[in-house]
């Protein structure tokens, strides 16, 4: 499992030199404003995906509560074999989505992925997730401002999070 | 370098889905190599697709989606011979790009 070999991970090293060089050197033209409007937009949820209990990380991502509803349709399997790769998608007849968001309420931390959905983007998303144990997977879609969660238990023959 | 992503976009009138399969370790930071050693976490944090200037899809990840990470979903407003662009950053700052064009 040890992926990164060394010619690549210099590779890697030196463009990020490289980027980092000429961020730099454009960093007193009146230029930064294009970036720092994407990283307000698209920021990455830190917080969120540090939190332990599948509340707390909800709680970091929304600022809120969701409420059980049948149209969202999650869909995983009853029991994976392999924790590492569990099939999980999820569906939602609801209008104006905003963000789908998958939890495993017992890995490590809880958020496992969140997805934003552009208008014109259809509410359905299919990706594996790694589980570490036999527990509840958690879909949370955000539509109209307000949350809904769908919660299905997967039983895990092997774990996909420790050694 | 062959790219680390591989994405397939098939229009089907006006909805085009899209499949992604990116080659990334995915370490959670919780597992050790064969020396005993921890290896240190090590994975995607954001995936975004780009069609026509716009963001149809932005994918925020945590450790626990699993290695090669694979997504579907599918989106409005593209026709066949648009171009996607996909574009992803991990938490040691290394990223990859490519673009698509949909059929």
């Amino acid at each position: 499992m040890t992926t990164l070999t060394g010619p690549s991970a210099t590779r890697r090293l030196i463009l990020q030199g490289a980027a980092s060089v000429a961020l730099l050197g454009l960093g007193n033209l009146p230029f930064g404003a294009a970036p720092a409007r994407a990283a307000a937009n698209d920021k990455y949820p830190e917080e969120a995906f540090k939190q332990k209990s599948e509340a707390d990380a909800i709680k970091a991502l929304y600022g809120k509560t969701a409420e059980p509803s049948d149209k969202v349709k999650l869909d995983a399997p009853e029991i994976a074999e392999n924790g590492g790769v569990v099939p999980i998608s999820v569906a939602t007849t609801l209008d104006k989505v905003t963000s789908i968001s998958f939890f495993v309420a017992e890995n490590p931390s809880a958020l496992a992925a969140s997805y934003r959905i552009p208008e014109g983007t259809i509410p359905a998303v299919a990706n594996r997730l790694k589980m570490a144990k036999t527990t509840n997977v958690v879909a949370i879609v955000e539509a109209d401002g307000k949350l809904y969660s769908a919660t299905k238990e997967v039983k895990v023959t092997v774990g996909g999070c420790g050694g | 370098m062959a790219s680390s992503i591989r994405v397939r976009a098939t229009a089907n009138g006006d909805i085009t889905e899209v499949q992604a399969l990116i080659q990334h370790p995915m370490d959670t930071g919780f597992v050790k190599d064969a020396k005993g050693e921890l290896i240190p976490a090590h994975y995607i944090q954001q995936l975004k697709f780009e069609c026509n200037g716009k963001d149809v899809f932005v994918a925020d990840w945590g450790t626990a989606v699993s290695k090669d990470p694979y997504v579907k979903f599918s989106f409005k407003g593209a026709k066949k011979g648009d171009d996607l662009k996909v574009s992803w950053t991990d938490n040691k700052g290394a990223s990859d790009t490519t673009t698509a064009k949909i059929s």
